[in-house]
């Protein structure tokens, strides 16, 4: 198929990903979420059948298709403006994706096992509550910094994530998710299980705390925080993409594959281990700044472990090792309780019959990995 | 001087609790090589079955301690047996060629369910519930310390039981059939072992033994709730993993050990007491960078 009717593709599957977001978002009763769901569920499954699934690859092969998914994401911020609510949500889609991009970046391309997510992600905003508190330092670098400090406190785990393979290196991660979240529980300095408060966001002289007011578009301030999770995301996705399609990329998919034979092949299994581990927490903490400055307070109660778990589930229930099938998965773990009010009690318990289902039925995910193909003048 | 030793005994008490979670870990290690990380969510649903059959019991008119308490026990050992036998049957074996980070991602959800199946559908699930005290609580003390007939009890019946569970792995012909699926798979099919039923009843032991430790733990603190077996899981996890996974002496030498930091970490060293989960859980991270399979490594080496 050419390169001009892929784009189409893409650019055909995005507004209608979009416009089902939106409906999906709008719908006020539960009969509308579950006849959505049914729509949702019988178009994933015609795209796989005969006519349609070539478009459905060259849209899902399309390089055009991350951008003019962003993009329809920010039409769907301005469509939603004053619905605070959604918007809400569609942020915390977005934020939660990034971060989970960074867990994708170790499970899926190094197999480093991190069941700590949630620790990182709570680094990072702790990081901004901190820093973030007087104002004096700028917002972008407020935000880097959580970045930043989830990357190097990781870097205390090096060790033993390296020294250690499969369930050991699964406890090294477990624990490490316990003791950072009961450490803020008894830590007064860092407010302990009431929290931190934050203020709004400012970066680069925009306060995204205040409402939206551009010309005739007025709406709610959570338009701007949506946007700036797109911008995170954007660079996210162009970051992880781009050491996907690079030797990195290749270099940490032999990691993963064989060890041993990496090694005999002369790559250094540590250094690719090491840098798949500190860019993915580098991800991860910075998703959680910006979700500290989107919610507003931050406690020791959202970083549990099962909150990690959830990030986990995220990327395997997206397909592990492939990126795209992230904010798709973590759109799905997060929107689906949120619609489904009238199962609110039975939420979780229905969530966890899902992802067993997903596993045990389709153990490689929504959109599983996808084989590197060759390309004529490059590694791809 | 009493205060510590106060100290001891309590560490005592938990550790022999988190031992016997720690020996189901490591048995579903050695025959399958997969983490059931819903073990810890069996041992709360196995201290809930205690409670369902408490109450039974005191509904049918039994009246002397000693019934109720034989009553509860034979009942959650019992449940919980068949329980795990069911996840076995049910959610590992089918996931048995996939990574293990299905399985492990499986069993949590697994937890989770357990979980919350206890929280919606026992009735008043949703708060812990009060377990009913079924020892003698008389107290003697012997010198400045109080020592306390129901735990001297308690400790003596988690003692007995990885007594047992050690002699019948060591001495009778399903142990022998247990450790042979431990060592090879597929030689101990050749020597006509039925691998699935030595999986399930593996799966059964262990689960039984975590459904006494749930028992123990309400009798102990004298109130379960659906959240007890997360840490309770994670910390018998991270003591069978620390001895060395597939190691029944490991997994007894990291669960003491496990409560031994903890006491450490509540009564000897400077800091709040607070701490001591950050103090236990920081060394086993520790522990783990200098003896990465465990105290009791698996020997291990690589086939290319």
């Amino acid at each position: 198929m050419s390169g001009f009717s892929r784009i189409a593709a893409a650019l055909v599957a995005s507004v209608l990903l979009s416009a089902y977001l939106l409906l999906f978002l709008r719908a006020e009763s539960t009969y509308t979420v579950a006849l959505l769901l049914a729509c949702g569920v019988a178009v994933a499954l015609a795209l796989r059948a005969k006519p349609l699934a070539p478009l459905a690859r060259a849209a899902g092969s399309s390089r055009a298709l991350p951008p003019f998914g962003l993009l329809g994401v920010v039409a769907l911020a301005l469509l939603l403006r004053d619905d605070a609510f959604s918007l809400f949500l569609v942020a915390r889609v977005l934020v939660i994706a990034l971060a989970c991009l960074g867990l994708h970046l170790q499970f899926g391309s190094a197999g480093v096992v991190n069941f700590a997510g949630a620790a990182f992600f709570g680094i990072g905003g702790y990081t901004a509550a901190v820093l973030g508190r007087g104002g004096a330092i700028p917002g972008a670098l407020v935000l880097l910094a959580g970045g930043v400090a989830a990357a190097v406190i990781g870097s205390v785990l090096i060790l033993p994530v390296l020294r250690t393979r499969g369930h050991y290196a699964a406890l090294v991660t477990v624990a490490f998710g316990i003791l950072f979240r009961t450490f803020l529980e008894v830590n007064d300095t860092l407010g302990g299980p009431q929290g931190l408060k934050l203020a709004g966001l400012e970066i680069f002289g925009l306060r995204l705390g205040d409402d939206l007011a551009l010309g005739p578009l007025e709406g709610s301030f959570l338009v701007k925080y949506v946007l700036a999770a797109v911008v995170l995301l954007a660079l996210g996705f162009a970051l992880v993409l781009r050491i996907e399609r690079s030797f990195v990329g290749l270099a940490l998919d032999a990691v993963r594959l064989d060890e041993t034979a990496a090694a005999a092949f002369g790559l250094d299994v540590a250094r690719w281990k090491i840098l798949a581990f500190t860019v993915g927490n580098f991800l991860t903490g910075l998703a959680g700044a910006l979700s500290a400055y989107l919610v507003g307070f931050i406690a020791p109660n959202n970083f549990t472990f099962s909150e990690s778990l959830i990030f986990v589930s995220i990327i395997l229930l997206g397909g592990i090792g492939n990126a795209a099938g992230v904010p798709l998965a973590a759109a799905i773990v997060l929107l689906l309780p949120e619609k489904l009010q009238l199962l609110q009690e039975y939420r979780y318990l229905l969530y966890a019959l899902l992802v067993m289902a997903v596993l045990l039925f389709r153990p490689g995910g929504l959109l599983p990995r996808r084989l590197r193909r060759w390309e004529a003048g490059g590694a791809a | 001087m009493g205060l510590l030793a106060q100290y001891v005994i309590n560490g005592a008490m938990l550790g022999m609790m988190y031992a016997l979670v720690a020996v189901g870990f490591s048995l579903f290690f050695g025959v399958l090589d997969v983490i059931q990380f819903a073990h810890g969510d069996v041992l709360m649903v196995g201290a809930f079955a205690g409670l369902a059959a408490h109450a039974l019991l005191a509904h049918l008119g039994v009246t002397s301690p000693a019934l109720l308490l034989l009553g509860v026990l034979a009942a959650a050992a019992l449940s919980m047996a068949i329980l795990g036998a069911l996840i076995a049957r049910a959610v590992v074996l089918p996931l048995k060629s996939v990574p293990p980070i299905n399985v492990l991602l499986m069993t949590l959800m697994l937890g989770t369910a357990l979980r919350e199946a206890i929280r919606l559908f026992y009735p008043g699930g949703s708060q812990p519930q009060r377990f009913p005290s079924l020892l003698p609580g008389t107290a003697t003390a012997v010198g400045a310390l109080t020592l306390r007939l129901d735990n001297a009890i308690l400790f003596a019946t988690g003692a007995l039981l990885i007594v047992g569970t050690h002699l019948f792995i060591t001495g009778t012909r399903l142990g022998l059939a247990i450790r042979a699926v431990a060592q090879d798979e597929e030689t101990a099919r050749c020597m006509g072992i039925d691998f699935t039923k030595v999986v399930l009843a593996t799966f059964a032991l262990g689960s039984a033994l975590a459904a006494v430790a749930g028992v123990m733990n309400g009798l102990y603190y004298n109130e379960v709730g659906f959240g007890m077996g997360l840490l309770l899981g994670v910390i018998g996890f991270s003591a069978a993993v620390v001895g060395g996974l597939g190691n029944l002496y490991g997994a007894i030498l990291g669960g003491f050990l496990f409560a031994a930091l903890q006491t450490i970490g509540a009564a000897a060293l400077p800091f709040a007491s607070a701490y001591k989960d950050v103090f236990a859980f920081g060394v086993v991270i520790v522990l783990m960078a200098f003896r990465p399979t465990g105290l009791i490594g698996e020997k291990a080496s690589e086939r290319v």
